[in-house]
């Protein structure tokens, strides 16, 4: 079974894992997902990848608690095993040289644009981050970005981190000072994409969101994933995860990532109360 | 089924003659006169009752006792010229193990099932051998009720397991070929286990987490326990086979990086996993599921132990099931387990079109499971929250038949009622899963994203590599697969003694 090589927490309630796979290591390639099983009773939790190293055959995600699997994820440590760790999944993110590109991330979405701002920087791009967090201490990578980026700005409520404001007013304003921007790539809570995409439509900026929904096999088997781009069911573990932001039907992905809330709730009270050491 | 009977080669009518002859079988058939042969009724599967089977999922039929099945052993004529044989997708010699059982020499019967079938207690639980060996049994076409060689069958492979007495067959040496199997389900397990056996070095890497694909994922515990599935895994682990799950061929690795690494010859098996919908409005409200997420749900996830396992399921009061299949069945019939106070399948055609086995149908009509056939949703409804709470239908009339040579459905304007329902699920077939044809270059697919195969050999147009079950035929049954994969097996075998070592011929990897 593959074994965790590393398990951290970078903020509250975000954690990192790295774990053990060569073999989906030499694969990845930036905006693909991996899907993760904490134990034998787990859900197969989907998972972008936020990082890789093929020399020690390893990948890297980072992932928020929200359920009981994802809860038995963050109790995991270096050296324990997880029954699954398959991938990578879905299709990888378009990288080509646009121009100039703004990533909009937030919670996870740092994790996983962190991959896509190093290919883009790599192939050409004025690269400008928009990191989106409640305050200066739920940022995390912030050196990773400075490294690549050409320029790495802030959307919170938080002086420390010089901005008043949550996406999608730091966004637009970034926007009309940066045009002309080539392409706007926003990964993070279904929110932040869903008012990112709004912010650039009217402005005709390419937007490009990696979707998250519910997913169970991430091989196109099961059909949990759809979603509906362009008017057409599509299934985002196959088909994307990336999705042309202005065609995405926000409402139905909404929906449809809360199918489970009063059971996610129930067996995380559960899960809690009575097997939590 | 009918069409799928085949003639027989002169090599196989030879080994059916040659069992016939022996002696034991000749005095067995002399033992008991004809006539008092066919006045034996046939044994019906001894099932637990309705009312109690439907609220768990343990499984519904009990299986024959030693007695009962050398009774209906006994049943059998032993046809000369036995038919039952060519009605098998894998030609099992069903004379001689009926007439093993009959002689009391069950474990024998098993091996001898084993011989041409390595899946024996999943078959003898799954395959519609009404439509099969059964159909073509010339005791039906005496008396009008053939013997029961699919129980028998269970029967045989359960006494074999059951006395821990499994045997693995002597190997030969092994050859130093390595064959790579995609996907464990029906056909690559039994592809696996003829290579093996032929004393070839397999590897099956499936995408899912535990051996089995639709057995695992899609048949439920209460027509299948997953204890039968492990133990036929298990078996084919001691004949040698490697099997490495949670590996996506195509993803994790391509088939060309699989030929770089030493692998000659392939088995593509990557099934029907892609679940199709009607493309109706409502179709992807809250509560509206594929038979593939809702099966897999409930039995690869063990849904229906939530939340002691973390992957939740919808649980309704009025579930409707669209279909008339197999899957449509174990779909309604699990809803009625989980709970639901109405399960309901909504068939487009009548009765006699629905492909499902008669002894499904049967049994859900037992478990309280409404009908509401010539009827087709056509939109549904969902509430505030984006959750199906109605379902519109419409009633149909039947007109010629279509190609399938079932009559085809026709809608009846203003027929249109809406009906309450807080789970639908959607049981009206799967297309091949296109992860495989589209990461391997140069692979010939079909105009539904089937991969084409030369039918007398399973090949495929790329050397080596070979294809069987769902992945070419879109959709069928599990001994269809199996069938597929004999031929492969045979076919992969002479490829692999053919072939000489060294890199593969399909140019670079499609990786980074």
């Amino acid at each position: 079974m593959p074994i965790i090589l590393d398990r951290r927490r970078l903020v509250p309630n975000l954690h990192l894992i790295e774990v053990h796979a060569p073999e989906v290591a030499r694969k990845c390639r930036p905006g693909q997902f991996v899907i993760i099983m904490p134990d034998e009773k787990g859900e197969r939790i989907p998972l972008s990848v936020a990082d890789w190293d093929a020399a020690r055959g390893s990948v890297t995600a980072v992932f928020l608690v929200v359920g009981t699997s994802t809860r038995k994820l963050a109790a995991l440590k270096a050296g324990d095993e997880v029954p699954v760790f398959v991938g990578p999944l879905g299709r990888a993110s378009e990288i080509a040289p646009f121009g100039t590109v703004v990533l909009a991330a937030g919670c996870f979405g740092i994790g996983a644009l962190w991959p896509v701002a190093r290919a883009l920087k790599a192939a050409g791009n004025k690269v400008i981050a928009l990191i989106d967090a409640k305050a200066e201490y739920l940022v995390y990578w912030k050196d990773r970005y400075v490294s690549v980026c050409d320029k790495v700005l802030f959307s919170a409520r938080d002086d420390a981190l010089d901005s008043k404001d949550f996406i999608p007013k730091p966004l637009e304003e970034l926007l009309k000072a940066e045009a002309p921007v080539a392409r706007v790539i926003a990964v993070g809570c279904t929110y932040l994409m869903y008012a990112s995409s709004r912010a650039t439509k009217p402005l005709g900026i390419k937007t490009i969101v990696s979707l998250n929904p519910i997913m169970v096999d991430g091989t196109g088997m099961c059909g949990a994933c759809r979603c509906t781009a362009a008017g057409k069911t599509k299934f985002a573990c196959v088909d994307g995860p990336d999705f042309d932001g202005h065609t995405v039907d926000w409402d139905e992905l909404f929906a449809r990532r809360k199918s489970y809330v009063e059971d996610e709730v129930r067996s995380l009270c559960r899960y809690e109360e009575t097997e939590l050491p | 089924m009918a069409e799928d009977r085949k003639e027989l080669s002169p090599e196989e009518k030879a080994r059916l003659r040659a069992e016939f002859e022996k002696e034991w079988r000749k005095e067995l058939r002399k033992s008991v006169p004809v006539k008092a042969r066919t006045a034996i009724g046939r044994r019906k599967m001894p099932e637990r009752p309705a009312g109690e089977r439907n609220r768990d999922f343990k499984e519904v039929n009990i299986g024959l006792t030693v007695e009962e099945a050398r009774e209906e052993a006994r049943r059998c004529l032993d046809c000369a010229n036995p038919q039952c044989v060519t009605g098998c997708p894998v030609s099992i010699d069903i004379p001689s193990f009926v007439k093993l059982i009959e002689a009391g020499r069950f474990l024998e019967a098993a091996w001898k099932l084993k011989e041409t079938n390595s899946l024996p207690a999943i078959c003898g639980r799954v395959c519609p051998q009404e439509s099969q060996c059964e159909e073509v049994c010339a005791l039906r076409k005496a008396t009008g009720v053939s013997v029961a060689i699919g129980n028998l069958e269970r029967f045989a492979a359960d006494f074999e397991r059951g006395g821990g007495a499994v045997n693995i067959p002597p190997l030969p040496p092994p050859t130093g070929k390595k064959a790579a199997v995609i996907g464990a389900g029906p056909s690559g397990l039994t592809v696996a286990g003829d290579l093996a056996k032929l004393g070839h070095k397999v590897t099956i890497f499936e995408a899912l987490h535990e051996s089995g694909g639709v057995l695992i994922y899609g048949i439920p515990e209460f027509r299948l326990p997953k204890a039968i599935l492990k133990a036929e895994v298990d078996y084919l682990r001691r004949l040698g086979v490697e099997i490495r799950t949670s590996f996506v061929v195509g993803m994790t690795a391509t088939i060309d990086d699989l030929r770089a690494e030493g692998y000659e010859a392939f088995f593509i098996g990557s099934g029907a996993g892609l679940p199709n919908f009607m493309k109706i409005p409502g179709e992807n409200l809250v509560g509206v599921y594929s038979a593939n997420e809702y099966l897999t749900r409930v039995n690869l996830m063990r849904a229906y132990d939530f939340p002691a396992h973390d992957t939740p399921v919808a649980v309704a009061k009025t579930a409707a099931v669209i279909g008339g299949g197999n899957v449509a069945m174990d779909s309604v019939r699990t809803a009625k387990r989980l709970g639901a106070e109405r399960a309901v399948i909504v068939y487009r055609r009548s009765r006699t079109e629905m492909p499902a086995r008669t002894e499904e149908i049967h049994h859900a009509e037992e478990e309280g499971i409404e009908f509401q056939l010539l009827t087709t949703p056509i939109r549904y409804f969902g509430d505030a929250y984006g959750r199906v709470r109605a379902m519109e239908c419409q009633k149909m009339g039947l007109g010629e038949p279509d190609a399938s040579g079932r009559r085809r459905p026709i809608p009846i304007e203003g027929s249109e009622y809406t009906m309450d329902v807080d789970l639908v699920v959607c049981a009206i077939g799967q297309s091949p899963n296109p992860l495989i044809p589209q990461t391997t270059p140069g692979l010939r697919v079909g105009k539904w994203g089937n991969v084409e195969v030369d039918w007398a050999t399973m090949a495929t147009n790329l050397p080596g590599v070979y294809a069987g079950g769902d992945i070419i035929r879109g959709g069928a049954t599990v001994i269809l697969a199996m069938g597929d994969a004999r031929v492969a097996a045979a076919e992969m075998d002479k490829y692999l003694r053919g072939v000489r070592r060294g890199p593969g011929s399909l140019g670079s990897a499609g990786g980074p």
